[in-house]
């Protein structure tokens, strides 16, 4: 039994330990609090005590509100001034198969059986717009397991009146509500009590006892898999995967082996599960997870690994390739300054033990799951961590790989210019600088929600709010994209403002790293103190909070020209800048279309 | 296995769920006696005692224990 909080981890020493292992991770610092609503359709104490784990052991404390038994629905619908007044960043619906109101019975028509599913989806929906509209905050659901028994055998899954049925239908309408509301995020507990065992899952005991839902073994997984959807929510999913190469990627040795006898390919079946395994990172990189190869290797050799015909990863795919003989946790610091990431957002796996733990105990701050050493586990132990655990895709999580590499471009680009402003004037930028519109939020959001070093207040938004906000005419809210001739770097910038008075306070400005040093945030600016102008405001407040990682801000409002009106004795600070005289426009690099 | 080994087990298992290393049992312990031993705690116990010992038990089985003395001879008796 080993404290490990990585999948696979041990759910019966977790369980087991949890008041000793909570005592000792609450020690550490900086975390990030959350407030936590669970409403329960079973008991939901140890779902609570090992969230609280995961959450902590990820950097968030967090705060919980529990319904009492069973009173889910009570809770979400009716006015509830307790959970109005805990204000939650985040509301979880713990509801499982023993929550369907009724089951169809074989003697009802076909119409009938849609109707009680009309009826369910109807106390659902309900739910979550109470929620919506009580709250605005993300809603995390569980969707159903299949059920226990089934009346029918196997026709149970086909037939009208089977309960098998009856639970895939609810589900796959779960499924379209979650794709069409804006902050309804699927705790996808079919697929988890499938994976653990549905003999296992349903250990009756629990239920009839403790009325737990499921088997109290199954929790530690079940609260796992929230905390990722969690952490995906609130920004914290990690970004960037880097692999070793030799018998993490290919069979084999490169150097010493040769090209023709690494085993990658078709030949045998240790050969296959290396194709299936770089398929799987190659899937990855494709949803928008930056890559970088990490290897002890000459690096001619490491480069000729993907030369191989059998390999489907190739040197394109990596935002940085090192191999040489350094010790592995310094390559992997230079390779998040290189890629513009913190270190806390990358996931490292290599086959060796050794090189695990220099990395684990070098860099604390970098994941590094126990893979094993037999490439037939690597894909389970990777996609069962959710380190890399989304709550949408959107266009640009699709290019992302692309704008890392125009980067690599327009750095090569870069040497060949003296002055700086020479090679901005030369990048041909065009900005887009609007008020946020329903067709951004989502990307808009999910920029909020992870961008942490130019990010001015750290102030994070649902997508409700931003909604919301949007519409109002009380505030501005301008989402910035920027292209230029090496290609599109989409929606890489947000400011938030409230108008008050006279004053407009900038409630949230932050901008993708992937754009810093390109005069974007003078455009931004530019752009708000113009319609600041329109609207007749006379001065705009800035203000500076101070976290973990946006140092590199501290001073920007200076910059800008504001006068610092306020410091705090925390090492935040208040700022103003009087726009009722004429303003001059800060941005004369980028273009910015009407 | 003898109820001293049983015991000692045990004491770990209390120990390590309730997270106090003081705890000490005996056959009559209950949970009168040991503060942290609530309802949700015990459901922690049986779980880490039925992993411990690689043993289920029965619905009435709980019901019945009376004291930490029953516990060990449930124990022993499911062990034979």
């Amino acid at each position: 039994m080993t404290e490990k909080f990585d999948y696979p981890f041990d759910p019966n020493y977790l369980l087991r330990k949890k008041k000793s292992i909570r005592r000792k991770l609450i020690e550490k610092n900086n975390f990030l609090e959350k407030r936590i609503a669970i409403l329960g359709g079973s008991t939901t104490a140890e779902v609570k005590d090992m969230l609280e784990i995961f959450l902590l052991n990820g950097g968030i404390k967090a705060i919980f509100y529990e319904s009492e038994y069973n009173r889910y629905y009570e809770d979400a619908v009716f006015a509830n001034a307790k959970l109005k007044e805990f204000a939650p960043d985040i509301i979880y619906l713990h509801t499982s198969g023993v929550n369907i109101s009724r089951y169809p019975s074989f003697s009802e028509s076909a119409e009938e059986v849609e109707n009680l599913i009309l009826v369910e989806m109807e106390r659902f929906s309900n739910i979550w717009d109470c929620i919506s509209a009580e709250y605005s905050c993300p809603i995390i659901q569980n969707n159903f397991e299949l059920p226990y028994y089934r009346g029918l055998g196997s026709l149970d899954n086909y037939h009208i009146n089977g309960r098998t049925r009856f639970i895939s239908e609810l589900n796959s309408r779960f499924s379209a509500q979650a794709r069409q509301r804006q902050n309804m995020y699927i705790n996808d507990i079919n697929y988890l009590s499938a994976w653990f065992g549905l003999e296992r899952w349903y250990e009756k005991i629990f239920w009839y006892s403790y009325k737990y839902a499921m088997n109290v073994e199954a929790i530690p997984f079940l609260s796992h898999g929230i905390a990722s959807i969690m952490n995906a929510i609130f920004g914290q999913s990690k970004k960037c995967l880097v692999l070793d190469l030799d018998n993490t990627l290919w069979g084999g040795v490169i150097g010493d082996d040769g090209l023709n006898n690494i085993r990658i390919g078709k030949e045998n079946p240790e050969a296959e599960a290396y194709c299936e395994f770089q398929q799987y990172v190659k899937n990855l990189k494709d949803r928008g997870v930056i890559l970088a190869v990490c290897s002890k290797n000459d690096e001619k050799n490491a480069r000729e690994g993907f030369a191989h015909p059998d390999s489907i990863l190739c040197i394109d795919d990596f935002s940085d390739f090192c191999a040489n003989w350094d010790p592995k946790y310094e390559n992997i610091r230079n390779s998040a300054k290189k890629i513009n990431i913190g270190l806390d957002s990358i996931v490292f796996v290599d086959d060796n033990p050794a090189e695990r733990d220099a990395v684990r105990s070098q860099e604390p701050q970098v994941a590094v799951p126990e893979l094993g050493n037999n490439v037939s586990k690597y894909i389970n132990i990777l996609d069962k961590s959710g380190f890399f655990e989304a709550i949408s895709l959107s266009s640009d999580d699709l290019l992302r790989n692309d704008f890392y590499q125009n980067n690599v471009s327009r750095d090569a680009a870069k040497s060949r210019y003296e002055n700086h402003d020479d090679f901005l004037y030369s990048l041909k930028m065009v900005a887009e600088i609007k008020q946020i519109t329903p067709i951004y939020l989502n990307r808009a959001t999910q920029l909020i929600n992870k961008t942490n070093q130019f990010n001015l207040t750290g102030r994070r938004y649902a997508a409700t709010e931003v909604d919301l906000i949007s519409k109002s005419p009380n505030y501005i809210a301008l989402y910035g994209r920027l292209q230029d001739k090496f290609g599109d770097n989409g929606l890489v910038s947000i400011m938030i403002a409230a108008i008050r008075g006279d004053d407009l306070h900038i409630d949230a400005w932050l901008m993708s790293c992937r754009v810093l040093g390109r005069n974007m945030e003078y455009a931004m600016f530019d752009r708000l103190v113009m319609q600041a102008t329109e609207v007749g405001l006379k001065s705009i407040i800035g203000h500076y909070y101070k976290t973990e990682k946006n140092n590199i801000v501290s001073n920007l409002f200076r910059k800008m020209g504001f006068q610092c009106v306020v410091v705090g004795g925390l090492p935040s600070s208040c700022w103003r800048l009087d726009i009722s005289e004429a303003y001059t426009c800060k941005n004369n690099l980028i273009e910015v279309i009407k | 296995m003898n109820i001293e080994e049983i015991k000692n087990r045990l004491t770990d298992i209390f120990r390590d769920v309730l997270d106090r290393d003081s705890i000490v049992l005996s056959q009559e312990t209950t949970a009168v006696d040991i503060e942290e031993w609530d309802s949700l705690a015990h459901i922690s116990l049986i779980v880490a005692i039925e992993k411990e010992f690689k043993i289920t038990f029965k619905l009435i089985e709980i019901e019945q224990l009376a004291n930490v003395g029953d516990m060990f001879y449930l124990i022993q008796q499911k062990l034979h």
